[in-house]
């Protein structure tokens, strides 16, 4: 048994998922990535970082300390000043991203008003040339995993936000791309609607199978979802702690209350206050 | 059961509102108008005031019915000039605006000609389009599209430029082609700033036609109701002058009625600025 295996084995036995041996192959390496903004702010310094497929990562810090900068730039969305990032089992376009394969959720639901939900959701499809009637199933089906398939005709203004935030994750994984990366995606909705599309992305995971950088600065919210979590530091941003959660229990409704969360919530708070240590100074 | 002295105000039979608002809405209007007019009609009776300074509003109907066979080919030639005008308007604003945003080179490079053109009085413009122009109707359209124009072009401009940044990312993130983004998100995102262009430059390019026109000075057959205007000034006709003006009236309105009409249709299911409020 190579060492691989076994620390699949571990972690399959400790968190309930079975992530194969492929899945846990390098999706994205970031190498010390540094990114210097025009106005002179250095967002990312030397920033490293390895994401395997089928994790569920987390990037915590204290504002300002370019965590949603690490997420665009993974996403390909602005450039790197110095360093590399690289796909080792993706196919790669010429903009050097692997196009199909990652989706993005933004803080905002970030829809087109104009748009039903279901044109909403058909839209990375239009831009790969998938008609309307093509994609239909397709949609349909996505609609229904984010529990809105009777919302189809909806317009996102007559949808609540919890709704809204719930087809944006629909449009990002009707192209079913191997990484989900979201950016602080429920921090703008309330305690319980925050916690039912938490209980939602799990059951998406464990399901799917898919990669997930997830950006929060909420500790509570990072050690319910997370497999692994990267806490940051500011200025410059830089990665400060990098360490796997596992869980003896099934995350759900009893997890929140049990003694091993809140141990687990205790030491994810203890790292984020020695991350901004000494910030707090002045 | 006692009543309260104070209750009868409170148990009034309950009208439906709406029904009542909306025929409200159209009887108060056309009340009010009515009365100016009664006032307006005795006022000229009882003062006896010439027909040539102020004629009673029924010998402005009168003369409407009796010149039609004059004011109605001037009033078709008006319309043409108009909505040509607004066409062109329409294609080269929402045109030159997609070139503009194209590039921020672009837009500093021409943005400041488009500007000249709109502030310099379109009156000053037009004794010089007139000799260029190869004929008046054309003058006249040339006119009345430079002011049309603008007002269609800054708003599509800022319609375009207004797209929200994180859907530009996720077009990015797609992989969209500039066609793309451009039909795909930017067009239907500036579709409430077009609206506004449309209904501000459909007014103006009437104003525009008739104003062109009594600077032109143009006259005869193929005139529209600008010259019927002049016409009937200089003869003194001042029954036919109100009824040339009421037509005009009558087609700005139309205008304003289709472009607002339009507007709604395009917007009514998802932009704000269509929707009632709910609370």
């Amino acid at each position: 048994m190579t060492a691989s295996d076994a620390e699949t084995a571990s972690s399959s036995a400790q968190n309930g998922a079975s992530p194969t041996d492929a899945r846990r192959r390098p999706l994205v390496v970031m190498d010390q990535v540094t990114k210097m903004f025009s106005s002179g702010t250095v967002a990312l310094s030397d920033m490293s970082l390895t994401v395997n497929g089928g994790e569920f990562v987390s990037l915590l810090g204290p504002s300002g300390c370019g965590k949603s900068t690490a997420l665009r730039i993974i996403a390909g969305l602005g450039d790197v000043s110095s360093g590399t990032i690289d796909w080792p089992s993706s196919r790669i376009n010429s903009k050097g991203l692997p196009e199909g394969d990652i989706s993005f959720v933004f803080q905002e639901p970030t829809l087109m008003p104009w748009q039903t939900v279901f044109g909403n959701v058909h839209l990375p499809l239009k831009l790969k040339g998938i008609s309307k009637a093509a994609a239909r199933d397709e949609i349909m089906a996505t609609l229904a995993t984010v529990g809105l398939k009777d919302f189809a005709d909806a317009y996102p203004r007559e949808l609540s936000g919890g709704m809204k935030m719930r087809v944006s994750i629909a449009r990002a994984l009707v192209t079913k791309p191997k990484l989900l990366l979201m950016d602080e995606p429920f921090a703008a909705l309330d305690e319980i609607t925050r916690q039912k599309l938490n209980d939602d992305v799990l059951l998406l995971w464990k399901q799917t199978g898919i990669t997930v950088i997830f950006v929060t600065h909420s500790v509570f919210e990072s050690a319910y979802l997370s497999s692994r979590i990267v806490v940051m530091k500011a200025r410059p941003g830089r990665v400060h702690a990098d360490f796997p959660l596992h869980t003896s229990l099934e995350r759900d409704a009893h997890y929140r209350t049990s003694e091993e969360y809140r141990q687990a919530c205790e030491t994810v708070s203890e790292t984020l206050l020695e991350a901004m240590g000494g910030e707090d100074a002045h | 059961m006692t009543t309260s002295p104070l209750s009868p105000v409170a148990l009034r039979p309950a009208v439906p509102s709406r029904t009542r608002e909306t025929l409200l809405k159209i009887f108060v209007p056309v009340i009010v108008v009515f009365v100016l007019l009664t006032m307006w009609h005795v006022g000229v009776t009882v003062s006896g005031v010439p027909q040539y300074i102020l004629p009673s509003p029924l010998a402005v109907a009168n003369a409407l019915v009796k010149d039609w066979g004059t004011l109605s080919p001037a009033l078709w030639v008006t319309t043409k000039i108009t909505l040509a005008s607004l066409a062109l308007a329409l294609i080269g604003g929402v045109g030159i605006a997609v070139f503009l945003v194209q590039s921020r080179w672009i837009e500093l490079a021409f943005y400041p000609i488009t500007v000249i053109l709109q502030v310099t009085p379109i009156v000053a413009i037009a004794p010089l389009i007139l000799i260029y122009a190869p004929s008046t109707q054309v003058a006249l359209l040339i006119c009345a599209f430079l002011v049309a124009f603008f007002p269609i072009l800054s708003n599509m401009v800022q319609g375009l430029k207004s797209v929200d940044h994180n859907l530009l990312n996720l077009f990015d993130l797609y992989g969209a082609s500039r066609l793309q983004t451009l039909l795909y998100l930017k067009l239907p995102a500036s579709l409430p700033y077009f609206m506004t262009g449309l209904r501000i430059g459909g007014g103006l390019a009437l104003i525009a036609a008739v104003v062109a026109e009594f600077a032109a000075g143009s006259a005869g057959a193929g005139s529209g109701l600008a010259f019927r205007l002049l016409e009937a000034q200089y003869r003194l006709n001042i029954p036919r002058l109100f009824a040339a003006l009421f037509l005009l009236s009558c087609l700005g309105v139309l205008i304003f009625a289709v472009t607002s009409f339009i507007s709604w249709l395009a917007l009514h299911r998802w932009h704000e600025s269509s929707l009632r409020r709910e609370n």
